[in-house]
């Protein structure tokens, strides 16, 4: 184990001044992982802003009741286009790019399995989002219709049919996600092959890092969920352009069936978005509580058995349609059951932390935020697993609540956090650790004052997808609450991106190592040179730094 | 320090690692089953379901099916064979079954466009006629796609050895593209049974 990068902790070293066009053609060209994942989530983190930003439109128009501050068409388009965004092109981007930037450093590799198939990857991504957002440009089409897609970001039929999608919006919606689609489908590709074919010497499976588990997890459901999305997509175009009848009622097909074709990659699409989030808390927490992961064996069983569980419970989002009881009793056990893995990692990173010294820094704050609005929202998804409940509230304001507490109070938190742990190496330099503290709380309460309160509008009768409601159903206030959250967490996310921003000119030196950390991606230099390691690491635990700093205690004597 | 950790490892290197183009092709192959399995199943949905004709039973015939169906599953054989041959190092040996494989294949896609050519003649049936055109188009549409495309590859790799840039050490990459063949061959076993047996009541 020679490794360690024995660089003092320095300046980092000032790049030779190129002229700007060559630093950008360099970017345009590269193949290196490390390069392609900050620019996913770079890009990731752009269209997290405009999806922001449909949503503050939105809120500001619920904020009172009859309100007309957008009209019904816009805010149509606004929440198919913010649901489409935040999924698509926030989610998938950010998360992949992660896996991209951490992988190979993790496994001890030098680049990931395919590096030029990554670019396609990346660049198919971008694209598609492009195409998806020249839509308001571009899809006027023949008839003057819709200019931005406005049909949900299910694309529910036969709402879809030409009859009733007219201009090209829907065309749009398809083909934007079909490209970015390809690009994830050759990311998932890759990151399952790298994480199989490319762990350095030493590096069995159940020595990896939690988080290579959970990106190899994310990688076979991508190749499961987006071929079924894509296949269906272009049904969808055949029906729209060549006069198929897939999902035309009148000529006996099914708008059914597209509902289930969509959720059979929709809901392993979620379990891929929240995955790579119980990654970044597996390896976050366990750093900051001075302990190693608890029941890390119960934790890759857990993961697995999501990965299995999640592609059989699509259709708990279809109990309100009429299956049966047969299949809504299915789907309903099915839904109980995978709560049943949610848990146990629950209970594992609460066992993590169980008398650690714990330090809360920025990315600990978000870890821990991270678990408590997971947990609320996996309960309030337990709720709605039971089909008589969810044919009170589905379709209401208490199912917007539910997943944004798991996508936003999950996914987004645990992304906060681990752009706060993993800046350091990208950058070379530590954020500003009392902005990253005072942007934590910010969001925490502009989160819960936004969303809390919409289980409460929902049970209420609130709809979803609705441009305004009444003044007088008790509604007001808690539409108001909501609404009042906005600001705060634009407030909050600006700060986090102003830290990002400065801390990359102002931030203190980091060093390999700033958080005496485990894995193999804090034994380089930061950041890491392109070839990522000097000479090849070996490891003999799945706590390879833990072994260089303890020799005289490492962990591969309890293996 | 160090020498603690790196006693641990002397004795072995305990990971196990496949080859990275085996599974890269394996996810490739992963997906796409998942894309042909969902047009399966919208032509299985639907069968039946027409509101108006022609159906199944009236316009497939089952006995060319039949016979290109054998070409198809024999080129799964001819290009093993290919390349085994290659690996052996006989360069005439692989040309000769590849071409075979080709051949076999080219049968199968000249079947597929007689077919078409009676169903659109002789039956009026386009995509658009009823939810049976719909899907048998689509589904035979794409598994013919993919055998055009295994076909272009196979080619490639043909020309390829005619003009000597091909030695036994590429047989690895020779064999995941017969991978992807023996992969078109298996999805044709589930449209065969699903359009030609099951939909024309010969299965029911």
């Amino acid at each position: 184990m020679t490794t360690l990068s024995t660089t003092p902790v320095t300046e980092p070293a000032e790049a030779a001044r190129e002229p700007l066009a060559t630093r950008l053609h360099r970017w345009a060209i590269t193949v290196d992982h490390k390069r392609l994942g900050i620019m996913y989530i770079a890009s990731g983190l752009v269209f997290f802003v405009i999806g922001g930003l449909e949503a503050a439109a939105m809120r500001a128009q619920l904020a009172r009741a009859g309100n007309d501050l957008i009209s019904p068409q816009v805010f149509n388009q606004l929440f198919t286009m913010h649901g489409t965004t935040m999924v698509f092109l926030v989610g998938m981007p950010v998360l992949l790019g992660f896996g991209n930037y951490l992988i190979p450093l993790m496994i001890g590799a030098r680049d990931m399995a395919f590096p030029r198939l990554n670019a396609f990857g990346f660049w198919l991504f971008l694209f598609g989002g492009l195409l998806l957002y020249f839509s308001y440009i571009g899809a006027q089409g023949l008839y003057g219709a819709s200019v931005a897609p406005d049909v949900g970001w299910f694309a529910y039929a036969p709402l879809t049919d030409r009859t009733f999608s007219r201009g090209n919006s829907t065309d749009y919606w398809i083909l934007g996600i079909m490209v970015s689609g390809f690009g994830s489908i050759a990311t998932g590709a890759n990151l399952v092959t790298t994480i199989l074919c490319m762990r350095c010497k030493g590096m069995t499976l159940l020595r990896m890092p939690m988080m290579a588990w959970m990106m190899l997890v994310v990688g076979v459901l991508v190749l499961t969920a987006l071929g079924p999305l894509t296949a269906a997509q272009v049904m969808l175009l055949f029906d729209r352009h060549l006069g198929a009848h897939f999902f035309d009622p009148q000529q006996g097909g099914s708008a059914v069936l597209w509902q289930h074709f969509f959720w059979f990659f929709g809901h392993p699409e979620v379990y891929i978005l929240i995955l790579p989030a119980f990654g970044f808390a597996s390896e976050i927490i366990p750093t900051f509580s001075r302990k190693v992961l608890f029941g890390y064996p119960l934790m890759v069983a857990a993961t697995v058995a999501i990965g299995f569980i999640s592609l059989s419970v699509w259709a708990h989002h279809m109990f309100a349609v009429g299956m049966g009881p047969a299949l809504n009793a299915f789907f309903s056990a099915m839904t109980f059951i995978i709560a049943v893995p949610t848990g146990i990692k629950i209970f594992n990173w609460i066992g993590t932390m169980w008398g650690g010294r714990i330090r809360f820094e920025p990315p600990m704050l978000f870890a821990t935020g991270f678990v408590a609005m997971f947990v609320i929202g996996g309960l309030t998804g337990v709720m709605l697993a039971m089909v008589p409940f969810d044919w009170q509230v589905s379709d209401s304001y208490f199912v917007v609540g539910h997943f944004h507490y798991v996508l936003f109070g999950g996914t987004v938190f645990a992304i906060f956090g681990a752009i706060h742990y993993w800046y350091p190496k990208a950058i070379g330099r530590m954020l500003d650790r009392r902005v990253g503290v005072w942007s934590f709380w910010i969001l925490f309460i502009g989160f819960n004052l936004t969303f809390f309160p919409m289980h409460i509008s929902g049970l209420l009768g609130m709809p979803r997808r609705i441009y305004t409601y009444q003044p007088d159903r008790d509604l007001e206030l808690w539409n108001l609450i909501s609404s009042l959250g906005v600001p705060i967490q634009m407030l909050g996310v600006s700060l986090v991106i102003w830290n990002l921003v400065r801390s990359a000119f102002k931030g203190a030196p980091a060093g390999p190592d700033p958080w005496d950390a485990w894995t193999l991606e804090w034994s380089t230099s930061s950041p890491p040179p392109e070839h990522n390691f000097d000479a090849s690491p070996a490891v003999g635990s799945a706590r390879p730094l833990w072994d260089l700093k303890h020799p005289e205690d490492p962990d591969g004597r309890y293996e | 320090m160090a020498a603690t950790s790196d006693a641990l490892l002397a004795a072995a290197d305990p990971a196990w690692r496949p080859s990275r183009g085996k599974t890269g092709t394996a996810c490739l192959i992963a997906m796409e089953s998942f894309f042909f399995g969902t047009f399966v199943v919208a032509y299985l949905f639907y069968v039946g379901k027409d509101v108006a004709g022609p159906t199944p039973k009236e316009c497939l015939e089952l006995g060319p099916a039949i016979f290109c169906s054998i070409c198809l599953f024999s080129s799964s054989a001819t290009v093993v064979a290919a390349v085994k041959a290659l690996a052996r190092g006989s360069r005439a040996g692989f040309e000769f079954w590849m071409g075979l494989t080709l051949l076999l294949g080219g049968i199968f896609l000249a079947g597929t466009a007689i077919e078409w050519k009676g169903l659109i003649e002789d039956h009026s049936l386009t995509i658009s006629t009823n939810l049976f055109g719909t899907t048998y188009y689509s589904l035979v549409g794409f598994h013919a796609a993919h055998v055009t495309a295994g076909v272009l590859v196979l080619g490639l790799l043909w020309t390829l050895s005619k003009l000597g840039h091909l030695t036994p050490s590429d047989a690895e990459r020779v064999e995941l593209v017969s991978w992807y063949w023996h992969f078109v061959d298996v999805v044709w076993i589930f449209v065969f049974t699903s359009v030609y047996l099951i939909s024309t009541g010969v299965l029911s």
